[in-house]
């Protein structure tokens, strides 16, 4: 078992009062698993995604716990987590592409990295590395600017993973690139956790098709909780949870035309996540929901691997 | 959006401090005068008086009253100040505006304009001015630190608005037939407020420092007395030699002040405004 | 009838603008009232050079666009926005942050509807809210921060319907979108078309240009490789690079491994 996340809670602390963000959250990630996680956009995916390796100014840490590999990892303390960076767990995070320093040339940036993390710099391994990814080994001579977007993309790819770290977090890598990019991106993505470069992946996403390529299990979140954990092709053939189901039937998929048949999205939106109100999350927008739903729903194993959030799946 | 600035603004120590002492000193110089029936350059009473009673800030070795000096200084200050920074940010703002919205030829003629303007020996200009036209006047001064300071601001506003100019609220803007000067006022600069404001803040200290330097060097304004002119008489007069420090600290101090203060209520708008700096 | 002809798109680039990229290469197609015709193509092919020229917000270098037979440079630009109008990839980044949101209505008031009294345009905005399905009391008098992605792509679609125009430009609109309002918006689009409008709708997603459209444009490195109705374009792409666009869309049911 590389990652074990117990019940864990993180807030926002804002000036109206906190916002539940990451609301009781648990799960496994095996060794060589590839945990794919989707859900409407603030549903918690970044906050679940930073909460495992560094919390920003705002957020604190109101509950649970992490392990990786065996040990607690100190999430709260900005400080003692440092060693684990880059090592034992990586974040690339959402528009990492354009977060990267623009004035400083790209084998620099990687050099400046690895000596602030005490490390040589393995420069056989790294042009290995960028050969795989089909990059040239001239990018280290340039500039952030030069390159594509699907270039940016991949090379961030490489600095983040070249320490091997167990655990790797891609945040929306593929959101902001065409479809034949993305498909590269993920097909290396494939590849890294193949050839070991990284122990296992959470690969955050809103588009569960994507997900479907890549992932063994998809996590679906809905307003701070998780809804329903399945292996893929159970989450894209068989969901259970209502939120799930609705999802699904949105995608339009190749071959369908709205002249032949219609897809509809689901109506409302999410709740506030400042001061929830008690009971299941989904209950103004669930066409299933009943007098108990009231009551908060646990998540529960209803078959093997197989965890839904929701009264009517349990 | 407004009242979490507003809800900051009065939690930063740091603005209010700088902003309480601006306060203060401007209202000195705003009201102090006043108060004051006798100019400040008559020879009202006994020399070299030290701070006391009658003369709160004592007297120089004319028996002039520094008080009244310091008074009516702090106004002539203020006043270079802020029409030497008001007109130094309209033009940065006008040039930055233009160049980085139209771009292409407009903003290279603006930024050649704008280079010479920043390599411009201007203290050689202002001795060569001063020579021929003689005028020298707070007013003069201040347009001269105007026209020779908006440079830095029009080059920081050119490269925001360039940033702005690609978003694309402008181009729906465009879409909707609102034309170039309405989308630079309407659309672009709401969006440069703090920004604006932070600028005007600091060409505003920089004028005062300037005008200030301007007037130790002998170039001051000779209808007026200013802080810096007070500075320069007490160093021609040997006030430091003569122990007479009430001459010279008070406007050292008030520079020093005025200065510093907008500096710290710089600083502090600047945690107020981006939310990144703020402190919960 | 919208129609583009012999179209290209030279950028100067490098310091002095001495260098150019030729974005768009003589480009034709056209658009009917009642369509929606798909521009598809990899991030960098031209596709939105193409949709700004066809706005008008950037001139092209050669060729012509013209409206029922008159060159689009031949008609005052205030004109030409109350018939063809666009909306673009990113919803946050198409709203003033400093503004509520609705003041892109005013803004359309501004300038087309100045004598319109008040009550007469509550209507006309409640109509055009109503036309892409918001409700008045949802999303009136917010700030854009306020209001999701979607409900921002629909405002600004509103706004476009305020001015009756007859084509539409939509510029990857739903690519930053959920998946859940992704469908919302573009069965929207889809609607429209019935009422009569022509939309350009551009996208990398060959799949998400089927699901809507009757005609496809697909444009490579700023040429068009292939023009014809959507069927026969997805049904039998023709270019090599068609296939390859086609074989990337990520299917629910298909992994990429087992379609090829
Ligand atoms: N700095 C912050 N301060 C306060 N609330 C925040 C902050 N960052 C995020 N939130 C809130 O926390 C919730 C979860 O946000 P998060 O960024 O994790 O969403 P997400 O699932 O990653 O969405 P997306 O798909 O848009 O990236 C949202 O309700 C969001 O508004
Ligand atoms: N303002 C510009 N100046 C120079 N080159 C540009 C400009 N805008 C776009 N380009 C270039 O033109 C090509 C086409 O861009 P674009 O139309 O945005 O493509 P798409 O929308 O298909 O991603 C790209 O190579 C891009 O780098
Ligand atoms: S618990 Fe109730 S409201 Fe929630 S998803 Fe299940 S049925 Fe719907
Ligand atoms: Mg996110
Ligand atoms: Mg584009």
């Amino acid at each position: 078992m590389t990652l074990e996340v117990d019940d864990l809670r993180v807030y926002y602390r804002t000036l109206k009062g906190d916002v539940q963000a990451l609301d009781g959250v648990s799960f496994p990630l095996r060794d060589g698993e590839i945990l794919g996680l989707a859900g409407e956009s603030g549903c918690g995916k970044t906050t679940l995604g930073k909460a495992l390796i560094r919390l920003d100014g705002r957020m604190k840490h109101v509950g649970g716990s992490v392990t990786l590999d065996g040990q607690v990892l100190p999430i709260g303390d900005d400080a003692k987590m440092n060693p684990y960076r880059f090592k034992h767990v990586s974040l690339i995070p959402q528009y990492s592409m354009s977060a990267m320093n623009p004035t400083r040339k790209i084998g620099r940036m990687v050099r400046e990295l690895l000596e602030s993390r005490r490390e040589k710099l393995d420069l056989d391994e790294l042009h290995n590395r960028l050969d795989l990814v089909e990059l040239p080994k001239d990018v280290l001579g340039k500039y952030p600017i030069e390159l594509s977007g699907g270039m940016k993309q991949r090379m961030v790819m490489v600095i983040s993973t070249l320490l091997n770290p167990s655990l790797l977090i891609a945040d929306e890598i593929t959101s902001a690139l065409d479809v034949s990019t993305q498909k590269a991106v993920v097909t290396t993505l494939k590849g890294f956790r193949d050839r070991g470069f990284v122990k296992s992946m959470i690969f955050i996403t809103h588009d569960i098709s994507l997900t479907n390529q890549l992932a063994d299990t998809i996590m679906v979140m809905y307003a701070g909780k998780l809804a329903e954990k399945a292996p893929a092709s159970t989450v894209v053939n068989a969901p259970k949870h209502p939120y799930t189901q609705l999802l699904i039937s949105s995608l339009p998929e190749v071959g369908v035309r709205y002249a032949d048949k219609r897809l509809t999205g689901i109506p409302g939106n999410p709740p506030s996540l400042l001061k929830p109100e008690p009971g299941c999350r989904f209950r103004d927008r669930c066409p299933l929901a009943f007098e108990k739903c009231a009551e908060d729903p646990p998540p529960v194993e209803v078959e093997k691997d197989h965890v839904v959030a929701c009264w009517k799946a349990a | 959006m407004k009242t979490e600035a507003l809800y900051f603004a009065i939690r930063n120590t740091k603005l209010l401090v700088g902003a309480g002492i601006i306060l203060v000193l401007l209202g000195i110089g705003v009201i102090g005068p006043f108060f004051i029936d006798k100019p400040p350059t008559e020879y009202v009473g006994m020399q070299m008086q030290p701070p006391g009673g009658e003369f709160w800030l004592g007297t120089n070795t004319f028996g002039q009253d520094l008080w009244a000096q310091f008074v009516h200084g702090l106004r002539t200050t203020f006043l270079v100040g802020a029409l030497g920074g008001g007109i130094a940010a309209v033009i940065g703002m006008v040039v930055g505006f233009l160049a980085g919205y139209k771009g292409g030829w407009i903003d290279e003629i603006l930024n050649m304009l704008t280079n010479i303007v920043l390599v411009l020996p201007t203290l050689a200009v202002l001795f060569i001015l001063n020579a021929y036209i003689g005028v020298r006047s707070a007013g003069m001064q201040a347009l001269f630190i105007g026209l020779t300071q908006w440079p830095w601001a029009a080059r920081s506003i050119r490269a925001q608005t360039f940033s702005l100019r690609g978003r694309d609220f402008v181009d729906l803007a465009r879409l909707s037939g609102v034309g170039s000067g309405r989308i630079i006022m309407r659309e672009i600069a709401p969006n440069m407020s703090s920004y604006l404001l932070l600028t005007f803040i600091l060409l505003f200290g920089g004028s005062i420092l300037i005008a200030s330097s301007l007037d130790f060097i002998g170039l001051g304004p000779t209808d007026a007395v200013s802080l810096g002119l007070m500075l320069q008489q007490a160093h021609q007069w040997s006030a430091m030699h003569l122990g007479l420090w009430w001459w010279f600290v008070p406007p050292g101090a008030g520079i020093t002040l005025i200065v510093g203060a907008l500096y710290v209520a710089n600083v502090g708008l600047d945690e107020v405004f981006n939310p990144k700096l703020r402190e919960l | 009838m919208l129609k583009l002809d012999g179209v290209t798109k030279v950028y100067r680039i490098g310091a002095f603008g001495g260098q150019t990229m030729t974005a768009v290469d003589d480009a034709g197609f056209e658009i009917k009232p009642g369509e929606v015709v798909s521009l598809i193509g990899e991030s960098g092919s031209g596709k939105s050079t193409i949709g700004k020229m066809v706005l008008r917000l950037l001139p092209p270098t050669s060729g012509t666009i013209s409206i029922d037979g008159r060159d689009v440079r031949g008609i005052g630009r205030r004109d030409y926005y109350r018939k063809v109008q666009g909306v673009f990839q990113d919803p946050f980044s198409s709203y003033n942050p400093v503004f509520k949101a609705d003041r892109v209505f005013a803004m359309i008031r501004e300038v087309y509807f100045r004598g319109v009294p008040d009550k007469e345009w509550t209507a006309k905005i409640e109509a055009a809210l109503d036309a892409v399905r918001l409700s008045p009391a949802a999303v009136l008098n917010k700030f854009p921060h306020q209001l999701s992605g979607g409900q921002l792509q629909r405002l600004l679609i509103a706004r476009a319907l305020l001015l009756d125009i007859e084509y539409l430009v939509a510029d990857e609109i739903i690519s930053m979108l959920d998946a859940s309002t992704r469908i919302d918006v573009l069965n929207l689009l889809a609607d429209l078309k019935q009422r009569g409008l022509g939309v350009l709708f551009i996208t990398h997603d060959l799949a998400l240009g089927n699901y809507i459209s009757e005609r496809t444009v697909v444009l490579h490195k700023g040429r068009i490789v292939e023009y014809g109705p959507t069927d026969a374009v997805f049904e039998q792409p023709e270019h090599a690079y068609t296939k390859k666009l086609l074989a990337s869309v990520p299917q629910l049911h298909t992994k990429w491994e087992d379609a090829s």
